[in-house]
């Protein structure tokens, strides 16, 4: 089975991090996943940047809107997520765009920069 | 790391996280800086007892605020009738009440409130220095000493600046009703010049006080996010964080050793740092979308085409010779054209360049780098004896000793290809 494992925490005191403390907690959760990564057991880990730099897609009844900011409301659930290389937000915003009109409903969708980047082992 | 430390340094870094919020709205409450901030102390260390007990509260802003509402009345009361404080327990028990405050202080209020803040800090009034050193003090919650090092002076003369400062905002107040939509912009924009302020204390200074450069740098970029967080949808907030991010990145590549300059060009550029560099070029991204430039968007629009040039030969100096001239038209200062100067010269050559530069010597004779980008350009000519005149003038107004030592190297340069 594949588990998606979602990481929330405060981001303001995540943000009053100094460079080493931040160093010294990615190097203790890199040797946690390490061997795992070595087992063939750990997938894609990705670290995102702020909630400041997110851009949030709303599908609403007519066109798509952008908004700038993280995706806020709580009425609905997580329930899925893409990794995606583009060249820039236009672009994102554009791929985004058609998976919303490709899935049926309403929904939202947050574009978030990520970060740190690992790929993974997994192989399915 | 015992499980205590853990949970100490945990609780420390929720306290620092939350500060700017909880002192922003004891401040709305006590309207006394003073009176916000022992507030803030005193639920702090109610934190450390309530928080190692039961855990930290789901919004620690919100629980701060709360607990050091109730201190700083009491405290008020106890100045006034020498009452004694009311038992721990008692205060700590606030489970129910953190929940209807936390609904009563909606975003909206924490906006302005912590724009109100920031917006008494950056009083005009106030010398560029006293400003900065009271958002650190207030809003970021440094320590005087703290602060005393960034800046290279002792804490007593830090101290004195700070209270100083202080008391000129109580004696001319503060705005405390909500303010309308235009108030509320032209606040911003002023808060904004000041974080933009405290980074370049920061940038400017000494290269050997490398402690006091990223206090100043740290600092700036966690008031950038923290009012982005607030104005999700300001163009120009976007610009600015994304400036400092994009010019906090070459940090790591700034200095040698010994603390010598290094000019972006001879920089190792596989020092820059990839994150901040990643979340300054988002960030304009998302300002580039609403099609409302600004001065900070466009200087992070230049520092953004440096940031993508993997050699100084990929930069795209066409673009940037562009860029300051668009900053040129929207904000003229001579300064701003000297910089263009020097895209100039990379896209048309030293002579054009020059030409730019040479009327702008009654403005800025006294400018250190003035002297230096028009001495690079007579080399560049081949009009040595001009360049080493120009390179004496700027040894002598070189504010630190890493400038000095910078245009040395020019100097013997200059003396190596002519031995006379």
């Amino acid at each position: 089975m594949l588990y998606a494992i979602l990481c929330y925490n405060d981001e303001a005191a995540v943000g009053a991090w100094s460079k080493d403390y931040d160093d010294k907690v990615m190097a203790d959760l890199m040797a946690v996943q390490k061997p795992l990564v070595e087992a063939g057991k750990m997938g894609p880990v990705a670290r995102l940047l702020p909630t400041t730099a997110a851009t949030t897609v709303r599908k609403g009844a007519g066109e798509p809107v952008v908004l700038d900011g993280p995706f806020a409301e709580t009425k609905e659930q997580f329930l899925g997520f893409y990794v995606l290389d583009a060249e820039n937000l236009d672009e994102a915003i554009a791929v985004v765009r058609d998976l919303a009109e490709a899935n049926p409903g309403m929904g939202s969708y947050e574009i978030r920069p990520v970060g740190t980047f690992f790929p993974g082992a997994v192989k399915t | 790391m015992t499980h205590d430390d853990d949970d100490d340094h945990w609780i420390g870094l929720a306290l620092s996280g939350a500060r700017p919020r909880a002192v922003a709205a004891l401040y709305r409450y006590f309207r006394d800086l003073d009176l916000a901030e022992e507030a803030f102390q005193d639920a702090c260390l109610r934190a450390l007892t309530s928080w190692r007990k039961n855990g930290p509260p789901r919004d620690p802003a919100a629980w701060l605020i709360l607990v050091g509402r109730n201190a700083g009345i009491d405290g008020t009361r106890r100045r006034a009738r020498f009452t004694p404080l009311p038992d721990e327990d008692k205060i700590s028990d606030t489970e129910d009440a953190e929940t209807s405050l936390a609904e009563q202080l909606d975003d909206s209020h924490y906006r302005d409130d912590i724009l109100r803040l920031l917006f008494v800090c950056a009083h005009p009034e106030l010398p560029a220095t006293q400003q900065i050193a009271l958002a650190l003090r207030i809003v970021s919650g440094l320590t005087v000493r703290q602060i005393a090092r960034a800046f290279l002076v002792s804490e007593a003369a830090m101290e004195q600046r700070i209270t100083r400062a202080k008391a000129r905002i109580a004696q001319s107040g503060a705005e405390f009703d909500a303010p309308d939509a235009v108030e509320r912009a032209q606040r911003l924009g002023v808060v904004m010049a000041m974080v933009y302020l405290v980074f370049n204390e920061g940038y400017s200074t000494a290269s050997e006080n490398i402690e006091g450069r990223n206090t100043f740098a740290h600092e700036a970029i966690r008031l950038g996010r923290l009012l982005l967080g607030l104005f999700p949808a300001e163009p120009e907030l976007m610009g600015l964080a994304a400036l400092l991010l994009l010019q906090q990145s070459r940090e790591p590549a700034r200095f040698t050793a010994d603390g010598t300059i290094i000019l972006m060009d001879d920089q190792d550029r596989t020092l820059w740092d990839r994150d901040m560099i990643a979340e300054g070029l988002a960030l304009l991204d998302k300002a580039i979308r609403h099609r409302r430039p600004g001065p900070f968007q466009i200087q992070a629009a230049i520092a953004a085409l440096h940031a993508r040039a993997a050699r100084p030969e990929d930069t795209d100096w066409v673009e940037i010779e562009a860029l300051y001239r668009a900053l040129e038209h929207m904000q003229p200062s001579p300064v701003v054209t000297l910089n263009r100067a020097v895209a100039v010269s990379k896209v048309e050559g030293p002579q054009a360049a020059l030409d730019l530069v040479e009327p702008l010597a009654p403005a800025l004779g006294n400018y250190f780098y003035f002297h230096g980008v028009r001495g690079g350009l007579l080399m560049d000519l081949g009009r040595d004896a001009e360049a080493r005149a120009a390179f004496d003038i700027a040894i002598s107004r070189a504010t630190t000793a890493a400038e000095a030592v910078h245009i040395r190297a020019k100097l013997d340069k200059l003396r190596a290809a002519a031995p006379s």
